[in-house]
This record gives C-alpha cells, structure tokens and sequence, in this order.
C-alpha cells in the first residue's frame, strides 16, 4: 500500500487505542478491531505487552488473526491455554488485575462509560437482542483501565442505555465506589472521530482529542448527551511507522482494517 | 455406546441440560444434532458463551428455557440470528448472567456449596433484571428462588470489600461435551482451551461425553497430567470423529467458515431455516450421514496442522 496513502477511519481508531498502552500492561482483548490494536502495540509503543483472553489463553502466538476468542489460533504457542474462571480470576485478583487494560466494544454508551451489549427495548422482550454480556460485565466490573470501542453515533452515544449491561462510574461521582465495585471501567473511548475520557471528580465525560479533520462540534452533533469539549485538542495523526505496521504486518490482507 | 442411545438414554423432554465448548470451538455438534432428530423438546439450556449448538437448539424449538452469558457465533453471526429472534418474539424464557457468573456457578455445582461469591456486576442491570418471575421460580423445584443475591462482607472489609455478589449454584441434570481423546471408561483429554467444561461436567448428574479418538486405557494412564476429567464422573463414551464439526476442536480441524455462513443465511428466513435443518439434521439420519452430505472436500480443506492445531492458511471470509 502506498506509504501516503492517508489513513482511514478504522486505522487512526486502532492506532489511538494501540496508544493507550503500556510497556508491561496485561491487555485483555477481544477479537476484531480491538485484537488488532492490541497486536499493533506490541510492536510499536509496548513491546513488553502481553495480551490474554476470558476463554483462559495467555500471551498467545497470534501467527493468524483469530475471529473469535475461542478461535483454535488463540490456542497455538500460549503461555498457558487455561479456563474462564482462571481469565476470570486473573482480573479479579488484585495482584495482576492491576496490571489489566481492556478493550471493550457496546452497542451503547452513557455520559458515565457505562455500556450496553445486551438490548435496544424492554430487557423481556426487546427490539434489537445483542449477544450479551460475555465477560464485558466482568471486565468492566474487576480492570482499573479499559478501552471502549465505538463508532460516533447519537444512537450509540445516549443520555440512558436501555440496559446497563458493563458497569462503568454508573451515576458519576462516587456511585462506583458506593455500588461495591473497585475503581475502573471505562475510563478511555475511541471513537471514528475522536477520543473521550472521564472527569476524575464528576465521572463524566469529556471530549479529549479529535481527529484531523474532526471539529468538536461534529462531535457534539453525534452525540445525545452534553459533551463537554473545553479541554479538546487536535490528535497527532498516526505517523508512518505505526501505519506501516499495521498495514504491513498484522492486517495485510485487510480482513479486519477494511 | 452409540450417540442416538446415550441421547435418548439421558436428554429427556424438560431436561436441565449444560453442552460444552465456547462459540465456534467444541461445541458437541453431533450430539446436539441428534437431539434435534429425536425432536426432544422443553429443554433448559445453560451456557456461558456459546453459538452454533446453541442456535441451532433454539431454531429447532428444543429450548424453552435459557440461562447465558453471551450468544455469537463469531464472523458468520456477531448475535447467534435463531437466539435473537427468539428472544424479540417472546418464544423462550431467559435469564442474562456474565461469564463469570455462569463459570461459578457451574464451579459451585461442582463443589457442592450452594453458591459462591464475586466482585462482578454491581450497579448493573444483571442485577436488577430478572427473566424468569418470582411465580415461575417458586412453581419448579429444580429452579433456584433467586437469580442472585447481593450481601455484605462477612468479614468487615477483608480485602478491601464492603459487599460480595453471589451467584447461586448450577447442577444440570445431563452435561454434553466434546473432547480429543477419551477412554471407553471415560477418563478425558482435552487440548487446547477447556473453556469451563471440567466444571460443567462435574455439576452434572449425568455427562455424555464425545470424542475424536477412542483410546485404550493405558494411553492415557502414561500420561495423567494431561487428562482433565477422571471417569467417575462420566456416563456415556460415544466415539464421533468430527464430532464438533462444523465447530473446530483444536490439533483435529477447524470451523467451517463456509458452513457457519449457510447456517448464519438460512437462520434469517424461517422457511428457509426449515429447509435447512430438514435438509442438512433431518435428513441425515445420524453425524456420518451427514459428513457425507459435506463431503471431503470441506473435510480436507478444514483439517488441521496436528501440531499447530489449526488449519493453516485456511481461507475464512
């Protein structure tokens, strides 16, 4: 692909996530854009990474792109190919759950991180029926960090979810802490527009970077609830190194990026 | 024993029922195929994450009650289509837990307390929505009063927690896997990922247990660390190579991209996914059969590498 060949929506999305993490952070991930981002930054920003997933894999090989956590590809080359309650665990435990980042993927999004992967309507009998929580309400519950991946929709960025399926600040200030869970959730969203996070004493969020050729106020029109962008600047584009990798080495034939 | 008399042996009409396996990878596929032959029915399923047997158990009409953590069956169907439909049209009862929830709970069954306790869920609607009433609970024994309960820490704020979730313990009345290897006694080696079967197997009252080879005791005895599950708790050996198909069981084959896909079409249309059960379940009058009807061709192509355990370069769309 022609190096300046400028990036697309889903690559400056995975870039921005890839970002977020450290040199020795556990990244506990999904599949899709988010497996990809956290493939990305082992190789450009967090080398030392290791990634690990609910179905009890641990700092697989990843030789293939796998299209599911329990995807054979996952199995291949692991530290330790274990059980949900160990993934679980691993979270919960306040050793190396501290260490956790994760990526998260809803259908629905609130001022306070909290995400919706179960329905649209009445939980009994809804319009729109989602997979469900999978592990997205453990994580949720037991990782200091996680990452939400979202497109920018009004639909998706709503005052109320219909159903609170991932607990993030939940009403914001310290109702987390109040409801019984330790600190986390949510605390970064990443969106095709640009990049949110969370007031440290309200719990809400706030707009933190957008996209070149993003204006703030696209992002205020895509979303349903109050944004406030006061403290936004404009994102470093991705630079050629990390388009490169990405391109080059973790998605070539585009299975996910396009 | 043949598959079609342990299934008729142990899965009876309003059986608690628990199948193994995790989304596309070893779900017990034969198995659950010939469930839908004997058209057993009033099923209640339990699961943490599962897709394709799952599916097609609710688009068959097996089940009518449902407790789950997730249902997706990955690129072919992000929401397994026979769940979701059935849930938007009020056919089956449910109850939505995280997998977690669902992981302990089969682990509780398994240690015999009657629940067990995490820091998961609170302040969510896990919590505050319940599918099955207070009536419906109270009516059916095997049925706990409770979906979960919340209670404070017994032990004042040991390990810096004010409350604890509980969620309450899971015996199926008939658990169905599906692993690499077995004897016929029914000791088990699973490769790969266990997902949570040694917990559900060992909740069950009764376990049927599939395999892709059948071996003599002594092989696995030689070799003890690598088996997971100990006879005692099996019922039935039913040796069914390519008995996840079109699932993947990890060092035999993989999914089957092209046949999740038909599936993931046909369950759109109910006519269609009519004619798709009675063509592809029905039709075949037991698992060989219905390899038969896949051909070698697909057979070959999902096969895989023993020691990478996948099949490589596989084409997936």
């Amino acid at each position: 692909m022609n190096k300046m060949h400028p990036h697309t929506p889903r690559e400056i999305m995975t870039i921005m996530a890839a970002r977020e993490i450290k040199n020795g952070d556990i990244v506990f991930s999904g599949t899709g854009i988010s497996m990809l981002a956290a493939m990305a930054a082992k190789n450009i920003n967090a080398p030392d990474s290791v990634l690990f997933f609910e179905t009890g894999a641990i700092d697989s090989l990843l030789e293939e792109l796998p299209f599911a956590v329990a995807d054979s590809r996952i199995m291949y080359w692991a530290a330790a190919n274990s059980r949900l309650i160990d993934a679980f665990a691993t979270m919960q435990n306040p050793i190396t759950g501290k260490k956790v980042i994760a990526i998260l993927g809803a259908a629905q999004i609130d001022p306070y991180g909290n995400l919706n992967t179960t329905c649209i309507g009445e939980y009994s009998s809804p319009d729109i029926r989602f997979s469900g929580s999978g592990g997205g309400c453990d994580v949720a519950s037991f990782v200091p960090r996680c990452i939400a991946f979202m497109q920018h929709e009004k639909r998706k960025f709503v005052k109320k979810l219909d159903y609170l399926t991932s607990p993030g600040q939940l009403e914001g200030e310290n109702s987390r802490q109040a409801a019984g869970l330790k600190p986390g959730g949510v605390s970064v969203v990443v969106t095709n527009l640009g990049v949110m996070r969370f007031d440290k004493k309200t719990g809400r969020m706030y707009l933190d970077q957008f996209y070149p050729g993003v204006t703030p106020e696209k992002i205020i029109e895509n979303t349903e609830f109050d944004m406030d962008v006061s403290r936004a600047t404009q994102t470093d584009p991705p630079t050629q190194t990390e388009l490169k990798i990405l391109r080059e080495v973790y998605d070539p034939q585009r299975l996910i990026l396009d | 024993m043949p598959l079609q008399q342990a299934i008729t042996r142990y899965v009876k009409d309003g059986s608690h029922i628990s199948i193994g396996g995790f989304t596309l990878s070893r779900n017990p596929m034969a198995a659950v195929y010939e469930i839908i032959r004997q058209k057993i029915k009033h099923l209640h399923l339990y699961a943490h994450s599962n897709g394709t047997g799952l599916d097609e158990l609710i688009g068959a009409g097996c089940i009518s009650k449902l407790e789950i953590a997730y249902a997706g069956n990955g690129k072919a169907a992000p929401t397994c289509i026979r769940f979701a439909r059935s849930v938007q049209n009020n056919e089956i009862l449910f109850e939505h837990y995280s997998n977690f929830m669902m992981s302990l709970r089969f682990m509780a069954g398994a240690m015999g307390v009657p629940f067990l306790p995490t820091l998961s869920g609170f302040g969510s609607d896990i919590i505050t929505k319940w599918g099955f009433s207070k009536a419906l609970r109270r009516s059916d024994s095997k049925i706990v009063d409770k979906k979960l309960a919340i209670m404070d820490n017994p032990f004042g704020d040991w390990a810096g927690t004010s409350k604890v979730l509980l969620v309450p313990a899971i015996n199926p009345d008939i658990t169905i896997i599906h692993v690499q290897k077995a004897d016929a006694m029914g000791t088990c080696s699973i490769q790969g990922l266990a997902f949570a079967d040694i917990e559900q197997v060992k909740a069950s009252k009764h376990v049927i247990v599939t395999c892709e080879e059948l071996v003599n005791k002594e092989a696995l005895r030689q070799n003890p660390d690598l088996n997971q599950i100990p006879f005692i708790h099996v019922s039935a050996v039913c040796h069914v190579p390519l008995g996840a198909y079109p699932t993947a069981v990890f060092g035999h084959y993989d999914y089957d991209s092209v046949y999740l896909r038909r599936f993931a079409t046909a369950a759109k249309k109910q006519d269609e996914f009519i004619k798709y059960q009675d063509t592809y379940i029905h039709g075949a009058k037991d698992h060989d059969a219905f390899l038969t009807m896949i051909g070698q061709e697909r057979i070959n192509a999902i096969t895989a590498d023993p020691i990478i355990g996948y099949s490589v370069n596989m084409k997936r769309d």
